[in-house]
């Protein structure tokens, strides 16, 4: 190797090369620096993907983990703990039905009023709806706990979900009416025309048309009542209607000092695992519903 | 002639069926929009004047009836030690969380924004994975993994004789608190920032690389700026999130060690279900709610004012 660079003659770009001809030693500084970034920038990731994933697969595997051997033990214990596993489970799933029919019931026909029908007080209802956003959840609690009991729906399910419901609304009503609005108005017009009753040209025509916006609600709806924790931690008092996350948080502050980690952890994989299903099989949903409601809310 | 006159006479008669097609079709808005409606009166502006009148009055969870006693409970905010130290901390953890959250954020969405490049499709979605785990399991996880008897954090910690006390040490606690948010939360603002990034168009990429922009100069002259509203956006939540925390700190610190992470929601909590004194507790709760409106308007007049200048 000599010390200068000569140009091959096949070389593409010969009218700049006067300008980047590069000394032996600086060649290999940049080639190695290169190398060295590279390195760099693999060993970044790595250490990105174990601290995002290792704590999933550290769960996954204490949880069927016990006295170092494979078994269901752990579940078998979070099965039998405190009022049952499931009625916890049961409670959730109370709790995440009624805030899943109840975002879509209020949604998909606020959101095709706002979309389709000119009325008046619209705007004001959608600010409204809007300034639920504006609001710490926190600070509704106390008043919550206190109006609830009055319309006898203290201490219920049903009045966790309610106030679920309206958590999701600005996110829910705003998704269906930009949903409704995608939608050509000429479709439904057709409709009519074919004798479709207005309610019946909604249901057959525009619902199919909005199915992912739909989807998105549920989804957010479903995510938001099954994870949340603070709600029922202020609004039920007996442990027979604890919902699962409430319930695995009590599994900890039962006993200090002496936390079940095995049980924990199988009750770990129950609480995430249908999000992370869900994911897996609704990405699309998953992805628009965090941009669409984060970039224009 | 004739015709000049039939004509108001005839708009005149449509515009009566008009309006009272009108009416027909807004009161069919209103049966739609009805159930939202009852929803957002029900349980949004009715307990959100119960929380204005409460904090007027003296309210014991138990016994007593209320009583008027206005200004005390906002006088006497200032007396409460364990609140005036929680909204330091609470903002000093927002600050942080902010800072760590966004840069980390944006330093992956730049890392997977190339689809190009082979892998970014499973990046996207094992940084992405936290965000579907509720907060409350995230914070559960972490609970166990930074123990020390259960966790393999100190197991590894030890193979390099180092000891740490994650969640018995002040200064710790506040740390794995701002670790776990991060591993919970970083995806959610990477998928956004992405968004933001995507919209920028490529041609001025190729036209700061003529210029001879390397890439960290058309970060700073291209991306960051164009993606201003975005980062703005971001950073509005992340506040938001911060000022309110509560789940975070109860589950994983429990407030301690000696009360060094108790968060300004978590105070309101005390003050109204062990201190039984929910007047104090609503006019608490209506501070946080002032500050956070002020703020926000704040944050989204700034927002559109820079959107005007870009």
């Amino acid at each position: 190797m000599t010390a200068t660079w000569t140009p091959t003659p096949d070389s593409t770009t010969p009218a700049r090369l006067p300008l980047s001809i590069p000394t032996t030693a600086r060649a290999a500084r940049s080639g190695a620096g290169r190398r060295a970034l590279r390195i760099a920038g693999v060993v970044l990731v790595v250490v990105l993907v174990i601290f995002f994933v290792g704590p999933i697969f550290w769960v996954v595997w204490g949880s069927i983990r016990n006295d170092g051997a494979l078994s269901g033990a752990n579940y078998a214990r979070l099965v039998t703990y405190g009022e049952g596993l499931g009625t916890y489970l049961a409670n959730t799933g109370v709790v995440v039905l009624l805030t899943v029919v109840g975002s879509l019931v209020v949604s998909v026909l606020a959101g095709y009023a706002f979309a389709r029908l000119a009325f008046p007080g619209s705007k004001a209802l959608f600010v409204g709806i809007l300034a639920i956003l504006m609001v710490p959840h926190t600070s509704l609690l106390i008043p919550l706990y206190i109006w609830l009991d009055r319309l006898s729906l203290g201490n219920s399910l049903v009045g966790v979900s309610l106030v679920m419901i309206m958590y999701q609304m600005p996110f829910s009503v705003f998704m269906m009416r930009n949903a409704f609005e995608s939608v050509p108005p000429e479709l439904e017009e057709a409709a009519l025309m074919d004798g479709c009753s207005p309610f019946g040209a909604l249901r057959r025509v525009v619902l199919p048309a909005v199915a992912p916006g739909t989807i998105t609600v549920a989804l957010f709806a479903f995510l938001a009542s099954w994870n949340e924790f603070v709600t029922p931690l202020i609004l039920l008092s007996d442990g027979n209607k604890y919902t699962l996350p409430l319930a695995l948080v009590n599994l900890v502050q039962g006993d200090w000092g002496m936390i079940d980690f095995g049980a924990l952890q199988a009750g770990i994989i129950i609480s995430a695992a249908p999000c992370i299903a869900l994911f897996f099989f609704l990405q699309r949903a998953f992805v628009n519903g965090f941009t669409n409601g984060a970039v224009k809310g | 002639m004739t015709t000049a006159v039939a004509t108001p006479r005839a708009t005149i008669g449509s515009s009566d069926a008009s309006r009272k097609r009108r009416r027909r079709t807004s009161l069919r808005a209103w049966l739609y929009a009805a159930p939202a409606t009852a929803v957002l009166i029900l349980l949004f502006v009715i307990p959100l004047g119960l929380a204005v009148w409460m904090s007027l009055h003296d309210w014991p969870l138990l016994g007593d009836a209320p009583t008027l006693n206005f200004p005390a409970n906002y006088a006497e905010i200032p007396d409460e030690r364990l609140f005036t130290a929680a909204v330091g901390f609470t903002v000093k953890y927002t600050a942080i969380i902010a800072v760590v959250l966004l840069t980390l954020s944006l330093g992956l969405a730049l890392l997977i924004q190339e689809s190009k490049r082979r892998g970014t499709g499973v990046l996207r979605t094992v940084f992405f994975l936290p965000v579907v785990t509720g907060l409350t399991t995230a914070a559960l996880l972490f609970l166990g993994l930074l123990s020390p008897s259960a966790g393999p954090v100190d197991d590894i910690l030890a193979w390099f004789g180092i000891s740490v006390d994650f969640l018995g040490d002040p200064t710790w606690a506040l740390i794995s608190t701002v670790v776990m948010m991060t591993w919970r939360f970083a995806g959610f603002y990477m998928i956004i920032l992405l968004a933001g990034l995507q919209a920028i168009p490529t041609e001025l990429y190729e036209a700061a690389a003529i210029d001879g922009a390397n890439k960290w100069r058309a970060l700073r002259s291209v991306t960051i700026p164009l993606l201003r509203s975005t980062l703005a956006l971001c950073t509005v939540l992340i506040v938001t999130g911060g000022l309110v925390a509560f789940e975070q700190f109860y589950v994983l610190t429990r407030g301690g060690p000696d009360n060094s992470t108790v968060t300004m929601v978590m105070t309101i909590f005390r003050q109204a279900f062990s201190q039984f004194n929910l007047g104090m507790a609503a006019a608490m709760s209506v501070v946080v709610l002032l500050g956070l409106v002020l703020l926000n308007m704040l944050q989204l007049r700034l927002m559109r004012d820079k959107d005007e200048v870009a």
